[in-house]
């Protein structure tokens, strides 16, 4: 069953020349985990925000976002509201900012559930206390304020408060770029083990490959508001078929190949007052004709690999041991 | 740091700065031209008789650090010696007069409460034409000195249209609430205007903080946003500048409270100011000091209580 | 990192970015400015020129904005008493921030007990808030212009020598003062060259906000009949003296000095926390 659909999905916003996200197609199943990559600017966290309706100001929306087959885009308040306290929830970034530092963190768990009239006062503090007691922490927890515990605990904390609503989907924006290395680790597991006992949908945004290759059943490769390459994690990482991802592979240090030097993209990614003809990478491409300046690619499936899709003119091209071109 | 150590440490913060500020207040007699008998004296009949009585009250023959000593002795026994001009114990003067200047204060410090934070809260949320209408009526309150509203508020409602009374303090509760509601208005005036800014800064700042749109993120509406995170969190800004306001109400009761010709503490520092009452002024001086910094150590004491990341004696943690 | 200009809290972050309304105020100041500087030939009449005859006439062509229950020419005593009424708070900022950056200067710089000093006399002299030290002073000297003035610049002397100490603090750990220092250049040199030029904008921001306070305090201390003798023209005390014609039911010769009071202060902070914010903003 498929619980997150995105669709032709375009974000335009005030004074920009080109649409921040131009086109994004998603999807999420149950029970699955797809990863969405990319490097900071591509549209990757904007992406994952929308799927709980928080749009920028000003900003103007096409084609679908649809959570359970319904369409966020075009919900009333209250069904938004339904979605944001139930079926989807996320874990974000830094939990220092995210959580407010002047409520008791029981208040920050069971707020959303308590406030919707979902759970009374004290099923609401009974539930946050198995939470927590799910991502490995005591009921304790309940009564401190976010500076009196780590920041690893915070995020534990904002898994919790995640899984709270019993949701089907669970969006992560890099939970753990704001953790030091080892907390990194506990948290990337307890995210796993938990979207595996709770059979919920995991949409895992990052922008390390290494990270995304561990989690992940899929991944999703995003650039400049578009995605590039999609297929199974293990697949694309074995033979990336999109010139940007072979790129990104390339400069990310990796233990099983410690031959060879790491490959930094010459050039910067497009911005948003650039108007772009043709594929947005074809400025960074080592293998981009006049073609590719002219005529932006369609996200098309390859042929003989099932499941995989990518946006290159030439993705006859790629795909051989291109991992070190 | 215990909640105990930190009170007796602030207390003797406090006691060290009341003594120096009562010194200056006792040695400013000191500084007056001429000797300090005549000066207390403030032309009236010099004669030796006079002079003597001076002497005899204030042991002006003995070493300074002696006088005032016994001064400050005197003082800490409620004794805030004798009225020059009254003929009477000020002690008496000022609890006569202070109920007036507390209701005044009172009133003029819910006004102030209430139509601050209102006003910065729908500045803050609203923003538009309401945002801008209440930055321009807040600008123009900054510029307005508590006795220009005095006067203007009198002219208008009271002479004008007449409303209210036009002065005095009135007899018994309600009579005195009936007086005190344009000095209320007056001496609020200026400083609904600061701490609307204050508040309205200090939830803009908020607003844009990433909890607030989790908060959101996680079906929490709009209202109980603004109550639960962005208000609350605002608190704790709007407190620091708890002792600024209370002073000023304190200090402005002396203008205020002679614009209206209400009988308080106020207008007794104007009177004894202009009849040269030495006692009068030094015992209203030292008390309106001693009440900033019990404002301001209540302030202290608050602050923990509305930001848990401020714990006592040691100011907000970092990060 | 940079010291942040010490304002009072209602005027922090007070957003005057609409330009009309900072150009009016620039405008309005010049206007005051060249009214007090060039009163005595602007003034239409002798602004103490008692008429008993004519007290509380309304506006004429003899008198536009009408006369007080004296019978003195409002405009001619608006006029004249723009003059003390800035003179006033020229008198309280030029010598708080004078006074101010020497103390704060030198506190930073020397450090050591002179600095523990200033923190206690600052500490001192903030529990006396501005108005009350200048009563206190002025019951004891009597009035006049001059003990009100040192008094409240004495009250105002902390928060400019405060702000003076963050900014030399901060300016003195930048590389440049250790190379003069190195070259041979004494702390003096440095702080009178360098230092101080560098820090001047901030301060002299600060000490327009203070103006307009010291308006209102000296303005409130007229009022009272503490201020300036009781003759001078001045604005507070035009207050003080049309509040008995309001009272009679002839607002004109009260209301006109109030004006005067609240459009300066307006002016003044509009165009004070303009330039803090400038300031500020290019620091970051």
């Amino acid at each position: 069953m498929t619980i997150l659909d995105i669709q032709a999905y375009r974000l335009r916003l005030p004074d920009t020349a080109r649409p921040v996200l131009d086109g994004v197609d998603l999807t999420v199943r149950a029970g699955e985990t797809v990863a969405l990559v990319g490097e900071s600017g591509s549209g990757k966290s904007l992406t994952s925000r929308s799927v709980l309706g928080l749009l920028p100001d000003g900003a103007t929306t096409g084609g679908t976002v649809r959570v359970n087959g319904e369409d966020v885009l075009t919900m009333t308040p209250e069904r938004l509201r339904d979605l944001r306290t139930g079926t989807a929830a996320m874990v974000f970034q830094d939990p220092r900012a995210a959580i407010n530092p002047l409520r008791r963190l029981g208040d920050f768990l069971t707020e959303s559930v308590r406030l919707n009239g979902r759970l009374a006062a004290a099923a609401a503090a009974e539930r946050a206390a198995e939470m927590l007691d799910a991502v490995g922490l005591p009921a304790a927890v309940l009564d401190r304020y976010p500076g009196q515990v780590s920041g690893g605990m915070l995020q534990r904390v904002m898994i919790a408060a995640a899984l709270m609503g019993d949701p089907a989907l669970i969006l992560a924006d890099e939970p753990t770029t704001a953790l030091d290395v080892t907390t990194q680790a506990e948290v990337v597991a307890l995210l796993g083990d938990l979207q595996e006992r709770f059979g919920t949908g995991l949409l895992f945004v990052t922008h390390d490959l290494g990270l995304a290759a561990a989690i992940s059943d899929r991944v999703s490769v995003m650039y400049a508001g578009r995605i590039v390459e999609t297929g199974p994690a293990e697949d694309l990482f074995d033979r990336p078929r999109h010139p940007y991802t072979a790129a990104l592979l390339a400069s990310t240090p990796r233990l099983d190949a410690p031959q060879g030097r790491l490959a930094a993209i010459e050039g910067r990614p497009p911005g948003l007052r650039e108007e772009l003809t043709g594929c947005p990478f074809a400025p960074r491409c080592p293998i981009a004709t006049e073609l590719c300046t002219e005529q932006a690619p369609a996200l098309l499936s390859i042929e003989a690999e099932p499941g995989r899709r990518t946006a290159c003119h030439h993705s006859d091209r790629t795909g051989e041991g291109s991992a070190d071109a | 740091m215990s909640f105990l150590r930190f009170i007796v440490r602030r207390l003797l913060e406090m006691a060290a700065t009341l003594a120096g500020a009562s010194l200056v207040i006792f040695g400013a007699m000191y500084l007056a031209p001429g000797s300090p008998a005549s000066f207390l004296l403030a032309g009236r009949s010099a004669t030796p008789e006079a002079l003597q009585a001076v002497n005899a009250q204030y042991h002006l023959n003995d070493p300074f650090i002696v006088q005032y000593l016994r001064w400050a002795g005197q003082i800490l026994h409620g004794d805030f010696g004798r009225s020059i001009t009254y003929r009477t114990d000020v002690s008496r003067l000022l609890a006569d007069r202070l109920p007036a200047t507390l209701l005044l204060v009172a009133m003029a410090l819910v006004l102030v409460v209430a139509l601050g934070l209102l006003l910065g809260w729908i500045g803050a949320v609203r923003g538009g034409a309401a945002d801008s209408t209440i930055l321009i009526g807040t600008t123009v309150a900054l510029g307005t000195p508590s006795f220009v509203a005095a006067v203007l508020l009198q002219g208008l409602f009271a002479v004008k249209l007449g409303w209210f009374p036009t002065g005095g303090t009135g007899d018994g509760l309600g009579s005195m609430l009936w007086h005190l509601v344009l000095p209320a208005l007056a001496l609020a005036l200026y400083l609904i205007g600061m701490l609307a800014r204050v508040t309205r800064a200090a939830m803009v700042e908020v607003l844009g903080q990433e909890h607030v749109t989790v908060a959101r993120s996680r079906g929490v509406t709009g209202h109980q946003v603004i109550r639960r995170h962005v208000f609350r969190n605002a608190l704790g800004t709007v407190l620091t500048t708890g002792g600024l306001i209370v002073s000023t109400l304190l200090v402005c009761t002396v203008l205020v409270e002679t614009a209206f010709s209400v009988g308080g503490v106020g207008q007794l520092l104007e009177l004894s100011t202009t009849t040269k009452d030495f006692p009068t002024v030094q015992a209203i001086s030292l008390i309106l000091v001693g009440l900033f910094m019990a404002v301001n150590l209540v302030v202290d004491l608050l602050h923990p209580l509305v930001d848990p990341r401020v714990t006592l004696g040691a100011g907000r943690a970092a990060g | 990192m940079t010291a942040t200009l010490l304002r009072r809290p209602g005027l922090a972050r007070l957003r005057t970015s609409r330009a009309p309304l900072h150009r009016i105020c620039l405008g309005f100041v010049a206007l005051v400015v060249l009214a007090a500087l060039l009163a005595p030939w602007l003034a239409p009449h002798d602004p103490n020129a008692v008429d008993l005859g004519n007290a509380l006439a309304g506006p004429s062509g003899d008198h536009p904005l009408g006369v007080d229950a004296s019978g003195r020419d409002t405009l001619a005593r608006l006029v004249a008493g723009a003059r003390t009424s800035l003179l006033g708070p020229l008198g309280v900022v030029a010598f708080s921030t004078l006074a101010g950056i020497a103390v704060g200067v030198t506190a930073a710089w020397r450090g050591g007990w002179l600095d523990s000093v200033l923190s206690r006399g600052t500490e001192l002299v903030f529990a006396f808030p501005g108005l009350l030290l200048a009563i206190l002073i002025v019951s004891v000297y009597g009035e006049g212009l001059i003990a009100p003035v040192v008094a409240l610049a004495i009250a105002y002397l902390p928060y400019v020598s405060r702000l003076t100490r963050s900014l030399v603090l901060a300016e003195r750990s930048r590389p440049y003062v250790e190379a003069y220092q190195v070259q041979g250049h004494s702390g003096l040199q440095i702080c009178l060259r360098h230092v101080i030029p560098g820090i001047a904008p901030v301060v002299l921001a600060q000490a327009t906000v203070n103006f307009g306070y010291a308006l209102i305090d000296l303005a409130g201390l007229s009022f009272l009949g503490l201020g300036v003798p009781a003759l001078t023209p001045d604005w507070g005390r035009m207050v003080f003296d049309g509040q008995s014609a309001i009272q009679h039911g002839y607002p004109l010769s009260a209301i006109l000095p109030c004006l005067a009071i609240v459009l300066t202060v307006v002016a003044f902070n509009v165009v004070g926390e303009r330039w803090a914010d400038q300031v500020a903003r290019r620091d970051r």
